[in-house]
């Protein structure tokens, strides 16, 4: 700020002092009446707004008739760092061609290791899971947070 | 209004005619210590409450709201925590010394709050040098925050209260000097006829520029004297810990923390008493109605409404700015308000002998 004259004196130094002052009053003044962003987390639960991109559980889609994308390739397994995900798989042999395949047998998932980095999501060639924001998974005992994803 | 000097009077002769005359007498201290007790705490627990809400505000946030309605038994909850904390015994401490500083601390703010006139005579000290006797009182309390750091055996003790020692002795001064300004208006010392005067028109509109300029030196002063934000370099966490107290627990602690929310509403009290009225009501003159109006509210909720408003500039400031440097809180103090202060008493001194007071 300059004060022409006064730039750098006694009684210039004090009246920018108390400009800069006040600015700063202002400011939190109008701090003091906003609108308070706290959310009042159990009361709140109807209204609450859990941002779409949070991941809390990973989930594996079914459409309707209970099927999923998932091709059993094991890419995911792969690439989890905490060996969260481990798939077992079993072999079919397709009627019409006679070629046997391996097929999705049973995809656990141990929510109590996963670190929610997302790289199970980014190696699935199919895109047959992907993360939530359900987040309220407390329980009480470890064993139930390792889920069988798929139906 | 209610004149509380009958109600005292009546207590008395009571008391006088039930008992023996010396008997008499300790008993009304005892009732007189019990209440200003009872009111200290009662006080320090609305003050602490009133902080974290109103720091919340600041912050954006709704403060306490979970520990009964309101959050209202929070502070309670917290006193339960402190009490049942172990108190610990330092290694090489002075123990005497270490014991006896909080006490200090809460003696020097509880002789200062029974200086408070809250209504009309519903104040425990009211002698003809009162303001002088305020002065003193709190400036004692400095005394027990250098022991504590230095009863501690601990550096960071130490250097907090060195900071508090340096910070409080030259904030004192330019205090004193916009008490002065006001004792050259009032022409008196004693806390009652100060607010007495004050009946028809508060000193801060009555002393018009020089008043204002005192009171916000005032306050500057006054915030530094409860080593609160932005002067809290004595316990500056960031830095020390927690300063002069980093080595009490419990209840110890505890009476640190009640003296400094205690002083926090000293202060704002003698602000109330000296510049805006104390319990006097609002008077407008030519507005009849008006005053008569204001009459009918008590005087121990005007004197109470403008304490917290004050206390409440208090917090504003403190949840607004940064802490200040140790160089930086001596240069305000010694460059530029006690000179402010001192020109300021001079103008208010001009001003009185002029008669150019309102």
């Amino acid at each position: 700020m300059t004060m022409g004259f006064l730039d750098n004196t006694y009684i210039g130094n004090i009246l920018t002092a108390v400009k800069s002052l006040l600015t700063g009053l202002g400011v939190t003044l109008r701090e003091f009446f906003t609108r308070k962003v706290t959310e009042r987390y159990p009361e709140n639960r109807k209204t609450q707004h859990i941002s779409e991109r949070h991941r809390a559980m990973l989930r594996m889609p079914h459409d309707e008739e209970g099927n999923n994308k998932c091709i059993a390739c094991g890419l995911c397994q792969q690439a989890c760092p905490n060996g969260t995900i481990s798939i077992t798989t079993r072999t079919v042999t397709d009627e019409e061609s006679g070629k046997s395949k391996k097929v999705l047998a049973e995809y656990h998932y141990d929510l109590g290791a996963c670190m929610f980095c997302q790289l199970c999501v980014n190696a699935c060639p199919k895109g047959a899971i992907e993360f939530t924001n359900e987040f309220e998974n407390a329980v009480f005992d470890r064993k139930k947070l390792i889920m069988k994803l798929n139906r | 209004m209610i004149d509380f000097t009958s109600i005292n009077a009546s207590i008395e002769s009571y008391l006088q005619s039930v008992l023996p005359a010396q008997v008499a007498t300790l008993v009304e201290c005892a009732l007189i210590a019990v209440c200003a007790i009872a009111a200290y705490l009662v006080f320090a627990i609305v003050m602490i409450y009133m902080e974290r809400k109103v720091c919340a505000a600041f912050q954006c946030r709704i403060g306490p709201d979970r520990v009964g309605f309101l959050g209202l038994l929070q502070v309670f909850a917290d006193v339960f925590k402190m009490l049942i904390k172990e108190i610990i015994d330092i290694k090489d401490s002075d123990r005497a010394l270490y014991t006896l500083a909080p006490f200090l601390v809460v003696m020097s703010s509880l002789i200062t709050f029974s200086c408070l006139p809250f209504d009309n005579g519903l104040q425990v000290l009211d002698f003809n040098i009162g303001v002088f006797f305020i002065m003193a009182a709190s400036s004692f309390g400095v005394l027990g925050i250098l022991l504590a750091g230095w009863s501690s055996n601990n550096k960071f003790s130490m250097i907090g209260a060195i900071r508090s020692g340096g910070q409080m002795i030259s904030y004192e001064l330019s205090m004193s000097l916009c008490i002065l300004t006001l004792v050259v208006l009032s022409g008196t010392m004693r806390v009652s006829e100060i607010v007495e005067m004050q009946r028809e028109g508060w000193f801060i509109v009555r002393g018009h520029i020089p008043a204002i300029i005192a009171f916000l030196i005032y306050l500057i002063a006054g915030n530094a004297e409860t080593n609160r934000a932005p002067f809290d370099l004595p316990e500056a966490e960031s830095e020390l810990t927690a300063g002069f107290h980093t080595e009490y627990s419990g209840m110890g602690f505890g009476l640190f923390y009640v003296a400094e929310f205690m002083n926090l509403f000293i202060i704002a009290g003698i602000a109330t008493t000296l510049f805006l009225g104390g319990w006097t009501p609002l008077y407008i003159p030519g507005l009849d109605g008006f005053n008569a109006a204001m009459e009918w509210i008590p005087g121990i909720v005007w004197f109470l409404g403008k304490v917290f408003f004050v206390i409440w500039l208090l917090m504003w400031v403190r949840w607004t700015f940064p802490r200040l440097r140790i160089d930086q809180v001596l240069v305000l103090e010694w460059k530029y308000l006690v000179p402010i202060g001192l020109l300021n008493l001079l103008i208010m001194t001009v001003c009185v002998v002029m008669g150019w007071t309102l």
